[in-house]
């Protein structure tokens, strides 16, 4: 018995606005709120909402036996919450259904695969809290941005836990092996790695609505014959594609809803079911094993990852940003964290890419920006700003190993403070208990915090001294002294 | 084939982009192959290169009869004129121009630039076009600019062939917009004589079709190209510099728009100190642009150097970091390449007409002084964006060859006689 076995991707990027080099230490706010409010709003009324509506009727009417999958990016899910909360409510409906699985991905829609294992791996994990915190579930399976897949990208995943993968049939992969097996890793022979078809997948998602296209007008019919057609041994097709195919890249006049709402009627004659990939991965057998030495991914020509870091701007521009993040893991403060985050975007770089074949086109067309030289520009000066602000957070001449272990103590010190404190009340009202009648203590508590920050001051200034005094380097002393005093006035001050 | 070419300029006594372009064409027509050109110049100087077309002196060739032998003319014009052509020449006078001011040989004397008495030179160029005709075989005529449109309606009276006119500007782009009427009227009446109309870009086509009322199908856009530079001036080395260098390039005239140059500079310096702003060139626009300047209060961070030529140009170019060409209208504009070649990444307005071939260069609406500032500071700023313009710029310039645009005329030549 055949399975289809469909995922959707849904991913916005937050789009920068105008942002010129005046602009840099003086406008810490890059996004254009207008165009991205009016771009997802837009396509979540021609697209994701009608969709939604699609697969919610579609799941009924086949007594839940249709089935999909559903990887959306953080980024994506912060703007439905904002502009387009209905979106969230239905996603949830469809969540409900038990018919609908989510795949984990990095939260940003991110490069950092390729570039940052560790930023890799928190961004992963906060996607995936985010999809448990709207729709209570766990993902099982993981998509990452682009398809973007290798080897190394294959292990650490695996060690997160994932029982499978997603990513691209690429032919040069491949060779004359079928995307239509489930694999294994290479590298992580536990897991599963599930293969788009790109020709079943483009046709509904790039050609459907195209007269010119030798199989136009395309029905449910004849679509499904082509899948019931395939060898016996070929049981299972990948057909990944973006959600906005439906309505968007495919317009409603298409016929593009009557058309998959027509699918499962046709797969049911022939004994083809849906599966969502966890099923996949837990219900078939792995036939090979799949090496991927050198990154590849679902876009142009080549399935490689040139779109995004295939030219000198990209480098540059994804190297600086990168360089930052030991730094930004020791930040807390949150809007330098959602910054962090929305400049990750692959979109960014994408925009940036001066393929200029026929390739080429599709980058421009999505691309906001006249040439890819402006939109460096304007990233650039973008992240010229969020430098300055990383920066102002800790002074630059600490090193992260050092700023690391002066977090620590201070955060050990917090937390030391708080035990202290807890002993001091428990003390206190025992003492008050001893004493007074019920609202005594209430009363009490407020000159209770006239002495604690005098005391956490003290207590700071005392370690603060300390850890310098531990470390008997006689030249760095002097440097340290001076952030470990400036570290806790800041605190302090805050509070 | 065999074309007949009339040209106001040759290099290397060139005053502008006009015998550049002319040149270039005309070498790429030659590297083609089996063609025969004939490039008719108002005044040459006898050190132009000859190996790809011949050349003919509108200065040596006569329009009255004077008996002179052959020793005189080898000895008076020998050095730019074979005297058999002379005489070729002298056999198919076809009037008598002796009211007009001629020398020892009946030939009309010509300056060769653009003086005061421009339209008596314009016309007496076109009185000698007929001789010129009348003598050589061709099958088509190809003009170069309005200077010589008339000439080329004269040949094409004389010989019945097809004439081609070859616009290199039109005055709209020279005037922006305050038209002289005489020019107007000589381009105008070139322009419906003709049989084909070449542009150098699809902006200028445009005025063509436009300003002129020309029919669409008449004109044919083929960009200009570049010729590789020599080795010699690749490797100038240039004093090293502790600051960036910013070039603005060329005539400071209302047509290249130098003020939004002073302005993006000025909004740059407010934010960064370590650059320099260099305007190279002369024109009547200058002292305005030095007062502007001095108002701005950049006047220290912003040079002047007048006139450049030749080699100082390309030492200026090495010199730089970043080109900039502002241009109000600019029919083509073949300086941003010649920075490309030289690996200067480069600005230039979108209402250039090399805009339109270039896809590694920083395009911005000349009005636009935010634009210029952002992509100046971004080049000067972020190395990346400095390597990429200047490496992917350089590959993409040296792909722009004159070969390719001299095919596409000579397909145009092959059209018109096969009508």
């Amino acid at each position: 018995m055949k399975s289809i076995c469909f995922y959707f991707q849904i991913h916005q990027p937050f789009r920068l606005k105008t942002y010129r080099f005046f602009d840099i230490g003086n406008d810490h706010y890059y996004y254009d709120d207008f165009a991205n409010d009016d771009i997802i709003t837009r396509i979540a009324q021609r697209s994701y909402m009608p969709a939604n509506q699609m697969l919610l009727d579609m799941i009924k009417e086949n007594g839940k036996k249709f089935k999909v999958a559903f990887s959306i990016s953080g980024t994506a899910l912060e703007q439905l919450e904002q502009y387009v909360p209905e979106f969230i409510d239905s996603m949830k409906e469809l969540a409900d259904t038990g018919c609908v699985e989510f795949l984990s991905e990095t939260y940003a829609h991110s490069l950092s695969s390729l570039v940052d294992p560790e930023e890799f791996i928190a961004q992963v994990k906060a996607h995936d809290e985010k999809i448990y915190q709207l729709f209570g579930q766990k993902p099982k399976v993981f998509r990452n941005t682009e398809l973007i897949y290798d080897d190394d990208i294959a292990s650490m995943v695996a060690s997160m836990g994932f029982k499978g993968a997603i990513t691209d049939g690429a032919k040069h992969i491949l060779g004359w092996k079928s995307p239509n097996y489930l694999y294994k890793a290479a590298s992580a022979p536990k897991m599963r790695l599930l293969l788009k078809n790109s020709k079943l997948s483009d046709d509904i998602a790039f050609r459907f609505s195209n007269p010119e296209w030798a199989a136009y007008p395309l029905t449910a019919d004849k679509y499904i014959d082509w899948i019931a057609a395939l060898p016996d041994e070929e049981m299972l097709v990948n057909l990944f594609m973006n959600y906005e195919t439906f309505g968007e890249l495919q317009p409603r006049e298409s016929g593009i809803f009557e058309f998959m709402k027509a699918l499962p009627r046709f797969a049911a004659e022939h004994n083809i079911e849906f599966m969502t990939p966890s099923e996949v991965v837990s219900k078939m057998k792995p036939v090979d094993v799949l090496s991927v030495m050198h990154p590849i991914s679902w876009a142009d020509e080549a399935r490689d990852t040139s779109a995004w870091m295939g030219n000198i701007l990209q480098d540059e521009a994804v190297n600086k940003l990168y360089c930052l993040s030991e730094r930004i893991r020791l930040i807390q403060d949150k809007r330098i964290r959602q910054d962090w985050n929305y400049l990750q975007a692959s979109d960014h770089f994408y925009y940036m890419s001066t393929k200029h074949s026929s390739d080429g086109s599709v980058h421009s067309h999505y691309s906001p920006y006249d040439s890819p030289y402006a939109a460096f520009t304007n990233y650039m000066n973008v992240l010229s700003d969020f430098l300055i602000r990383v920066r102002e957070q800790f002074p630059e001449e600490i090193e992260n190993e050092e700023l690391n272990a002066l977090l620590l103590t201070i955060r050990n010190q917090e937390k030391e403070i708080e035990e202290l404190n807890r002993e001091v009340e428990m003390m206190r009202n025992n003492i008050v208990k001893d004493t007074t009648g019920d609202f005594a203590p209430r009363v009490e508590e407020k000159p209770e915090e006239e002495p604690e920050p005098t005391k956490k001051i003290s207590v700071k200034k005392t370690v603060a001294k300390k850890s310098p005094a531990k470390k008997v380097s006689e030249k760095k002393s002097a440097a340290k002294k001076a952030p470990a005093k400036k570290t806790p006035a800041k605190k302090s001050a805050k509070k | 084939m065999k074309a007949l070419m009339f040209g106001w300029e040759f290099p290397p006594h060139i005053l502008g982009g006009l015998g550049t372009a002319s040149f270039g064409l005309t070498k790429g027509m030659a590297q083609c192959g089996d063609m025969d050109i004939t490039f008719v110049i108002p005044k040459p100087w006898g050190d132009e290169p000859k190996d790809f077309a011949r050349i003919i002196g509108a200065n040596t060739t006569p329009v009255s009869w004077r008996d002179v032998n052959w020793d005189y003319v080898e000895g008076r014009i020998g050095k730019v004129l074979d005297p058999q052509t002379y005489f070729d020449l002298r056999d198919h006078i076809y009037s008598d121009f002796n009211y007009l001011n001629t020398n020892d040989l009946g030939c009309i004397e010509f300056s060769g630039r653009y003086p005061d008495n421009l339209l008596e030179e314009i016309n007496n160029y076109s009185i000698v076009a007929g001789v010129i005709a009348r003598t050589v075989d061709c099958d088509v005529i190809h003009s170069h600019d309005w200077l010589t449109y008339p000439a080329g309606i004269h040949a094409k009276q004389v010989t019945g062939k097809p004439l081609v006119i070859h616009v290199h500007a039109t005055d709209f782009d020279r005037s922006r917009g305050k038209v002289n009427p005489t020019v107007f009227g000589i381009e105008k009446d070139g322009m419906n004589n003709a049989d084909h109309i070449i542009t150098v870009s699809n902006l200028t086509r445009k005025t063509v079709i436009e300003k002129y009322g020309i029919s669409p199908d008449k004109v044919t856009t083929v960009h200009n190209a570049v010729e590789p530079l020599s080795q010699e001036l690749l490797d100038l080395e240039v004093p090293p510099k502790h600051e960036k260098v910013v070039t603005f390039l060329g005539r400071i005239t209302m047509q290249k728009g130098p003020e939004y140059f002073v302005d993006a500079a000025w909004q740059v310096l407010q934010k960064v100190r370590n650059v320099q702003f260099v305007m190279a060139g002369s024109g009547d626009m200058m002292e305005k642009m030095i007062r502007l300047a001095a108002r701005r209060h950049i006047a220290g961070r912003f040079h002047f150097t007048g006139f450049l030529k030749g080699k100082q140009v390309y030492e200026m170019l090495k010199a730089s970091d970043v080109y900039i060409m502002p241009s109000v209208s600019e029919p083509f504009g073949i300086s941003p390449l010649e920075a490309m070649q030289m690996g200067v990444p480069s600005i230039i307005s979108k209402q250039s007409g090399c805009a339109e071939i270039l896809n590694n260069v920083i395009k911005v609406d000349y009005w636009d002084t935010n634009a210029i500032a952002d992509a100046i500071y971004s080049i000067i700023k972020y190395p990346g964006m400095y390597k990429q313009l200047r490496e992917q710029g350089l590959e993409e310039v040296n792909q722009i060859t004159w070969d390719k645009a001299g095919a596409k005329v000579i397909d145009i030549y092959k059209r018109l006689i096969n009508r």
